[in-house]
């Protein structure tokens, strides 16, 4: 079964004005580790937050696992499914932000387990073990008392990954994990992610790390000005681009 | 008058402003969050009416609402008020005065909350509701602590006005002293000035407090 399925996704702002996704189609199988590459503006970000129900398309259909979260109405506008249906749909995915976005006023462990708790409607003591279990892999047990303001933006960020864990999730999005970061914490998220992608988590990575994208992605895909401009294995798509969009894009990481 | 008796007879109406600066804030701090609500509302009549009266409640002199509220009922409308109307209605007249003000900073500090905390809150799953009382209104009673202290030191000097209408506070009663005969006269007003003085020192204390108490995160 496909975890995500995104089909003619457009969205565009400021009225019609900004075309940022024209006509766009994902799907992601389960298991699967997809990288999304691409210049900024190219609508890669967009893409995370339509189908994270962060913004809502303007015409598209949009399904987890099956489940309609939006499908395009009979004037071609994206119709959203009922709130409650909506709620469900939530717990499918995850997301981890480029700024973290963690509880300021929050504990590490509570950051981890109130979610679970309130929204999920498990035991204290359940949601404790969970998050502590997600801790230790992100080699933070010893951060569960500390406050967000105490950590790193390295540590910050593998909380950030560990709370949308916690709410096992189908599918994990990250936007642009590690751009917010120091280039010498960059290494601590990627060998995280890396980990989740060998027990076989389901993945969209929004990134510029190249080289990183074509370790870890079963998929790469390139988007530029709104389309998906080519997509494919990565040793395909990094070594022998077939459009000249991408071997000028690739062209350019290859430089610094 | 010794200056004994007088300083008994300021304690005695001393009493009268704490219950005044109690009730005050018991009112106006969780209103202001329901008018802040109001102000915020989609429903736009709501949302104009509650921008009409903070506007109305920051643009006319608190002495003037309060003597709106006491004398309007029966002067205006021809109610018969109670009996005891003179203490609801100074009580009244100042919770709907700084529930405005006390607004006011609440959309402050929640304006400065970052979209992102909603959104994280948003796709773990949280309701509006949720979001609202674990997440944002936590976050923003830290941000509001500083201009909320502004206020209610501002509310422990208000509470004079309240002599306008005929409350026996602390200033109406030392205005009353300090014109009898044989009354130790300008100390008076002195004394009263220490104990708004040392009641507004307690008042910043206890708020400098609880700022730190909220210090253990950013």
């Amino acid at each position: 079964m496909q975890v995500l399925e995104m089909e003619h996704v457009k969205k565009s702002f400021n009225g019609a004005a900004l075309h940022v996704l024209r006509d766009i189609s994902l799907h992601v199988d389960e298991g699967e580790v997809v990288a999304i590459i691409g210049p900024s503006g190219s609508g890669k970000s967009t893409l995370l937050r339509c189908a994270t129900l962060l913004t809502e398309m303007d015409s598209g259909d949009l399904r987890y696992s099956g489940q309609t979260a939006a499908r395009s109405g009979a004037d071609g506008r994206a119709v959203y499914a009922d709130k409650q249906t909506l709620k469900k749909i939530r717990g499918y995915f995850g997301l981890v932000f480029q700024n973290f976005h963690l509880f300021p006023h929050y504990s590490v462990l509570k950051n981890l387990t109130d979610a679970q708790i309130s929204v999920l409607g498990r035991g204290k003591t359940e949601a404790q073990q969970r998050a502590r279990e997600l801790l230790a892999k992100m080699g933070l047990s010893d951060k569960e008392d500390a406050y967000p303001c105490q950590l790193s933006g390295g540590q910050q960020q593998r909380v950030a990954i560990a709370r949308a864990l916690a709410m096992d999730p189908a599918i994990l999005f990250f936007d642009e994990p590690t751009s917010a970061l120091d280039p010498e914490l960059t290494g601590e998220i990627l060998k995280v992610i890396r980990a989740l992608a060998e027990e076989h988590m389901t993945m969209v990575i929004v990134t510029h790390e190249m080289d990183f994208a074509r370790d870890v992605a079963d998929r790469v895909i390139f988007m530029d000005g709104g389309v998906i401009v080519e997509e494919g294995k990565p040793e395909e798509v990094f070594a022998a681009p077939k459009e000249e969009r991408t071997r000028q894009f690739l062209a350019r990481f290859a430089d610094r | 008058m010794t200056v004994q008796t007088m300083l008994t007879s300021l304690i005695q109406a001393f009493g009268t402003t704490l219950f005044i600066f109690f009730f005050t804030l018991l009112g106006a701090l969780p209103l202001g969050l329901l008018v802040n609500a109001c102000r915020k509302s989609r429903f736009a009549p709501l949302s104009w009416l509650t921008k009409i009266y903070i506007s109305i409640m920051r643009g006319t002199p608190l002495m003037l609402q309060l003597m709106v509220v006491y004398f309007g009922p029966s002067l205006l409308l021809g109610i018969t008020v109670p009996g005891n109307w003179r203490s609801t209605a100074v009580v009244l007249a100042f919770v709907i005065n700084y529930a405005a003000y006390f607004a006011e900073i609440y959309r402050g500090g929640i304006e400065s909350i970052p979209i992102g905390q909603y959104e994280a809150a948003q796709v773990l799953g949280y309701s509006r509701l949720q979001t609202y009382f674990k997440i944002i209104l936590p976050q923003m009673v830290k941000r509001v602590l500083p201009p909320v202290t502004n206020e209610v030191i501002t509310l422990v000097k208000d509470t004079s006005l309240a002599s306008v209408i005929g409350v026996v506070e602390m200033f109406t009663r030392a205005k009353q002293i300090a014109v009898a005969p044989h009354s130790p006269g300008m100390i008076t007003f002195l004394a009263a000035a220490i104990f708004y003085y040392v009641f507004n020192y307690a008042v910043a204390f206890g708020m400098e407090r609880l700022e730190k108490a909220l210090d253990y995160y950013e």
